[in-house]
């Protein structure tokens, strides 16, 4: 029984935790209860994804009403290595979580904290498990709402500005979402993902099928934050509290681009696309774009975490450039950025808060010198940093590998010269922080920094590692990655 | 006379498009939070039109299954748009919630002078 | 003083007929316009109407902030646990057909099941936002 109802109870177990965490007064208890429940997830995603490893889909008619006319969570391996994506990076931090938030939440507030967690985390694993349009919605408010508030929750008062302005520009995108979905249903009669696919397909020349598909598009660019529509992330990453930057950088944008990647290949692929608009020039001008601005943005920045909120905008730049590029190794190459970029970016955040935690401040000038005071940390960091860079043997490396290779049979040698020179920008900042931490003295704020605590510092660890593992033994994240590409770019056919 | 009966028949979508756009202009140009909040909720507004008017069939009765009637109106969009209602409800919840934190931290909910405020640390 | 005893007394008149009407929009849901969200709204209404007029108090004597703050949840766990019934006699999660003998009967139950949870957490939502709001900068 537990077996065939898996889709539904990846969804349906952090529903439950979130509300008994609201209903238990003491924060540690709902910790405990947070802990349990994130660390059931992955095994469900693990579980999922053995089953469609092959290629094959597994379709799941919530309420027993059958699809097209019931909503049914539809997996196959693109939204698996995504629903193991955001289970692995929820079930690392809450270990992490419980130093980080008993310092920086108010002990009242905590078990709703955890509560609008899970929620968040609930939110994030229903946008990439269900095959039905307006459920994508449904679950894309629920997280967002979330997020807004769990955003608002950043010790400093600029947290609150934060979250309105995150508010009002991710409701707008949301509601594009839905104008895009409402034009679809008006001319194709289904809600259904699948169905929508073949009914798209069998349509000649439609305008309101290229303005939903704009819509929809404009409307996903704005929660995976695209240059230019990226202005909410600086601030919500800046200011909110360390274990909600980790794990919003390490998720919230990675299922935004599944979504991009189902509507523009799967839904739209066959005749629109890649026909008549020129999406693929457009998402190339952004990307790179996205990639130069922003990192030579990062490179002035003085508090740290806005540096690397900056550079996160530059990174999922990459991604788009992969969805740009369109064939099997540039796709392959944006799809294993995903999940590379989550694991570096969750490293650093980590590491960050880690930090945070010890000096209570997040500015260069107040790291000066860490590297003494806390080597393991600062160790951590930069061989994170690296994996930015894109040094050969970390994760980095590997997707601009992909990324190159993709462009190169495109005939693109000047896309490879860029990409090579947006990495020499990123030397730049992380170069700035590796000289603040090791080569000046040490600063009054971090004097009497230590290491972080254990369940701290573990995690931490965890992640580095594996963007060294994963940057030498690639079987497993490029080798599922460009199986998914090949699924994506058969429906282009 | 084509131009002006297709402009008459589509009058539910120039509606739709005039308060979509009208609610996109105020939460773009008015600097108060609280004003702000109202355009979202105009935008909002004109999305759930996009989705119950055609869903109204001309000649068509509620969906209550009876004998002498055949044509039905569609009841599918009345409960998307009745989601997205309590969504909209929670956001400007959410939002209002904020922006009362806001007045409490900042004095004032007007974006310039609060930025002007930012400027000068 | 005459205005507020002629609100006074009109309020006492109109409150139990406002829960009244919200109960009949609730349990109507499948016959006609209704169902929890809009019941729910009018409960939480009504609880508001009387914290305006007889003052916040009054109001919360009789709906007390930690009920408030447990209802939230409750509705979302009796929502999620009737899918979680059906899990467990063999449907699909938010089936209601195996609960019962008859499917139809069965649907019925499950669907006045879960807005029964709508309207428990809809209304505690409303009360709870006045509350919050109106609790600030006293």
């Amino acid at each position: 029984m537990i077996a065939a109802n898996l889709p539904a109870l990846q969804v349906v177990l952090p529903l439950l935790g979130a509300v008994v965490c609201a209903m238990v007064r003491r924060g540690p208890l709902a910790w405990g209860v947070a802990l349990v429940v994130s660390l059931a997830m992955p095994l469900i995603a693990v579980g999922l994804l053995i089953q469609v490893l092959d290629g094959s889909t597994i379709s799941y008619a919530l309420g027993g009403w059958r699809p097209p006319i019931g909503i049914e969570y539809r997996i196959d391996i693109v939204n698996a290595f995504i629903l193991l994506l955001v289970s692995i990076i929820g079930a690392v931090i809450m270990p992490y979580a419980k130093a980080s938030v008993e310092a920086e939440i108010a002990p009242d507030r905590q078990p709703w904290f955890y509560a609008l967690f899970l929620l968040c985390l609930s939110g994030l694993l229903g946008m990439a498990i269900t095959g039905d349009a307006f459920n994508i919605f449904v679950f894309m408010e629920i997280s967002s709402l979330a997020t807004y508030a769990l955003i608002a929750m950043g010790q400093d008062r600029r947290a609150l500005l934060a979250a309105y302005q995150y508010l009002i520009m991710g409701t707008i995108g949301a509601t594009f979402y839905v104008i895009g979905v409402g034009l679809i249903y008006t001319v194709t009669g289904t809600l259904n993902l699948a169905d929508m696919a073949s009914k798209v397909g069998e349509i000649e020349n439609s305008r309101a099928i290229i303005a939903a598909l704009a819509f929809l598009t404009v409307g996903i660019s704005l929660k995976l934050a695209l240059f230019p529509l990226h202005v909410w992330l600086p601030n919500a990453y800046a200011y909110a509290p360390s274990m909600v930057t980790c794990f919003l950088a390490a998720t919230a944008t990675k299922v935004a681009v599944y979504l991009l990647l189902r509507y523009v290949f799967s839904i739209f692929g066959k005749v629109f696309v890649f026909a008549d608009l020129p999406l693929p020039e457009i998402f190339l001008v952004l990307s790179l774009a996205a990639m130069f601005g922003a990192s030579i943005v990062a490179v002035f920045q003085e508090d740290i975490k806005r540096m690397l909120a900056y550079s996160s905008v530059a990174q999922i730049g990459y991604i788009t450039l992969g969805i740009a590029i369109a064939n099997k190794l540039g796709l392959t190459g944006g799809i294993v950025h995903l999940f590379n970029h989550a694991l570096m970016k969750g490293a650093l955040f980590m590491a960050l808060g880690a930090v945070f935690y010890r000096v209570g401040s997040v500015k260069i000038d107040d790291l000066a010198g860490l590297g003494q005071r806390m080597p393991i940390t600062m160790g951590a960091l930069v061989l994170a940093g690296l994996s930015i860079i894109g040094v050969p043997g970390t994760v980095g490396f590997i997707s601009k590998w992909y990324l190159g290779l993709g462009a190169l049979e495109h005939g693109w040698w000047w896309l490879v010269f860029l990409l090579v020179l947006s990495s020499l920008i990123s030397v730049v900042y992380i170069g700035r922080i590796v000289e603040a931490v090791y080569f000046r003295p040490v600063s009054s704020a971090a004097k009497r920094a230590t290491e972080p605590p254990l369940s701290m510092l573990l995690p931490t660890l965890l992640l580095v590692a594996s963007t060294v593992y994963f940057g030498i033994d690639t079987a497993a994240s490029a080798g599922i990655a460009g199986r998914a590409a090949e699924l994506l770019l058969a429906g282009l056919r | 006379m084509d131009v002006i009966k297709t402009v008459v028949e589509h009058y539910n979508h120039w509606i739709i498009i005039f308060l979509l756009v009208s609610g996109l202009y105020i939460v773009v140009a008015r600097g108060n939070m609280v004003k702000k909040l109202v355009g979202l909720g105009l935008f909002q507004t004109s999305v759930y039109l996009l989705y119950i008017t055609p869903g109204k069939i001309l000649g068509g009765t509620p969906p209550i299954i009876a004998e002498q009637y055949s044509v039905y109106s569609n009841p599918l969009p009345h409960v998307l748009i009745l989601t997205a209602i309590v969504v909209g409800v929670a956001t400007l919840a959410t939002g209002l919630a904020l922006v009362v934190r806001i007045n409490e931290a900042f004095g004032t909910i007007e974006e310039d002078e609060i930025f002007a405020g930012e400027e000068d640390e | 003083m005459r205005l507020d005893v002629i609100f006074r007394v009109a309020a006492k008149i109109f409150i139990p007929f406002i829960l009244v009407f919200a109960l009949y929009v609730q349990f109507h849901g499948d016959f006609g316009p209704g169902g929890g969200f809009q019941a729910g709204v009018m409960a939480g209404a009504m609880v508001i109407f009387y914290a305006i007029i007889f003052g916040l108090e009054a109001a919360q004597r009789i709906v007390p902030p930690r009920l408030v703050e447990l209802m939230v949840p409750a509705g979302v766990a009796i929502f999620a646990g009737v899918g979680v019934v059906s899990l467990l006699f063999g449907g699909n999660y938010l089936d209601y057909s195996p609960i019962l003998h008859d499917p139809v009967h069965a649907q019925h139950i499950g669907i006045l099941l879960v807005e029964i949870g709508v309207l428990v957490t809809v209304s505690g939502t409303m009360v709870a936002i006045f509350y919050t709001f109106i609790g600030r900068g006293r």
